[in-house]
């Protein structure tokens, strides 16, 4: 059986908790197991580099370097936050000997030692390119036939890195869902658009207008269902759609879900077992449109 | 002419941003914008700057950065990096930002009424406390120091989150949360070692 290590970021442990429980069963279900990262540490997310900019490849690489100490070359995230910080940090030491030389400074500090090569690597990427399209659609049980879903990928999915999909038009997920026979909304014009992060706790004016195009322009492509890749984007796309309708008068009720939610429906997982329940925008009737 | 870095803050904050970013890797890259505007184009928030992308590096050039630095547009940066990767030169404007936070953060020239330095204070505290950023603890740390009204405007949103179990009472503490705090404080003598 095929094993990854697992960072599950800490989204995961509470507004994501969706997220982290429908990737097990997704990947259960397809025969891979999941090990969970021993004593992982929040990835520094963007906040560290307020701070200092080694601070935050330093913090990563705590991670970084128990994976190796696992016996692990390669670690797979599910948020794209902690995918981009993670993988960042492995590219800037790799860039400049001067941060290489101070992480491991850092690292030596608390006894640990870390030598760059750990491959970060999405959720996406190891369904997409380990377990293979072909392989996937080999196991879709329910054929979401009909189904219009919205691919939405946010920034930090492929951007800056683009190590497995193009920085500019991602076609990863348009994909994986063209697999299970759904409607993919593969002009989706705001897939790569920002939902505004943690904006929308600090300016959050900007980030419901910036939710708000992004829901505009899934209802003018015709969505049943918005699918995301990263905590973020499904919280204020979802947790925040009732606060864009009182802003601007909208009454938007697409449904939300992780992708690793809907993808595992199609392969016939059971629905308490990805955790829809735990949406905010009911998404009874994305799982009544799936013929049985 | 008089708002060419004349002053000795305005001096210092050139001085420091030529210095930082040049030892960014492909920092120097800088030099080379020919100002086509394809950052500012892309930038899903430019629209509520006072500078957009472009006109920082313009401001830079003119030895004028201390007045982006005291401006509200490095605080309007959600990190989505369309800037950076669309850059013809190669140059990492989402990079320039952090580099520009750090020294707002530093000089006290933070705009009175931008809230983001407090959370990313917020943040950190959090995660060397316990290994991993508590959400509800950020939340509620954040709402009783810079906004007193959020509960309200979220309250419909936070019910159903708590109902669903999103929103979990208690921290995760791990093992090695110690190891943050030493990690920084390596890295802060690394840093005043290079000064002497």
């Amino acid at each position: 059986m095929k094993r990854y290590l697992y960072y599950p970021g800490c989204s995961a442990e509470a507004t994501g908790k969706a997220y982290d429980i429908s990737t097990r069963a997704l990947m259960e279900k397809l025969g891979t197991a999941l090990i969970e990262l021993d004593d992982w540490n929040c990835c520094g997310a963007t906040s560290y580099f307020s701070v200092r900019e080694l601070d935050s490849f330093a913090i990563a690489a705590r991670n970084l370097s128990i994976a190796q100490q696992m016996g692990d070359d390669e670690l797979c995230v599910i948020c794209n936050a902690c995918y981009t910080t993670l993988a960042k940090a492995n590219r800037y030491m790799a860039e400049s000997p001067e941060v290489f030389d101070a992480v491991q400074g850092a690292l030596g500090a608390v006894g640990r030692t870390y030598d760059g090569n750990v491959k970060v690597r999405h959720i996406m990427d190891i369904l997409v390119n380990d377990i293979g399209l072909e392989e996937f659609g080999s196991r879709v049980e329910r054929r979401l036939t009909g189904l219009r879903v919205a691919p939405y990928y946010g920034c930090q999915f492929s951007r800056p890195m683009g190590e497995f999909d193009d920085v500019q038009m991602p076609t990863t997920m348009d994909r994986l869902f063209q697999a299970t026979g759904a409607d993919v909304i593969t002009d989706f014009d705001a897939k790569t658009d920002c939902c505004g992060g943690m904006m929308m706790l600090t300016r959050s004016d900007a980030a419901l207008r910036l939710c708000h195009e992004l829901l505009t322009c899934a209802r003018q492509g015709g969505a049943d269902v918005i699918v995301a890749a990263c905590p973020l984007c499904e919280m204020n796309l979802e947790g925040y759609q009732p606060l864009v309708n009182k802003t601007f008068g909208t009454d938007f009720d697409i449904p939300v879900m992780y992708f690793t939610q809907l993808a595992g429906l199609a392969l016939g997982v059971d629905p308490k077992k990805l955790a829809i329940d735990k949406q905010v925008v009911s998404c009874d009737r994305v799982v009544a449109a799936i013929p049985a | 002419m008089t708002e060419l870095a004349t002053t000795p803050q305005a001096k210092a904050l050139h001085e420091q941003f030529c210095r930082d970013v040049m030892s960014m890797p492909g920092g120097e890259k800088i030099k080379i914008c020919q100002q086509c505007g394809t950052c500012t184009g892309s930038c899903p928030t430019s629209y509520l700057m006072d500078f957009g992308p472009r006109e920082i590096i313009a401001a830079f050039r003119a030895g004028m950065i201390d007045r982006v630095v005291k401006s509200n547009t490095i605080w309007l940066c959600t990190s989505c990096y369309y800037c950076t990767v669309r850059c013809p030169a190669g140059i990492k404007i989402t990079d320039l930002m952090y580099e520009l936070k750090r020294m707002a953060i530093k000089y006290d020239l933070v705009p009175k009424e931008s809230k983001n330095p407090a959370m990313t204070k917020i943040f950190i505290d959090s995660v060397h406390k316990h290994g991993r950023n508590h959400e509800v603890e950020l939340m509620a740390r954040f709402m009783m120091t810079k906004d007193w009204g959020m509960p309200f405007r979220f309250v419909g949103t936070g019910l159903k989150l708590f109902t669903a179990g999103r929103l979990p009472m208690t921290p995760t503490n791990i093992r090695g949360r110690d190891e943050l705090d030493k990690i920084s404080a390596y890295l802060e003598t690394l840093e005043e070692a290079k000064k002497q």
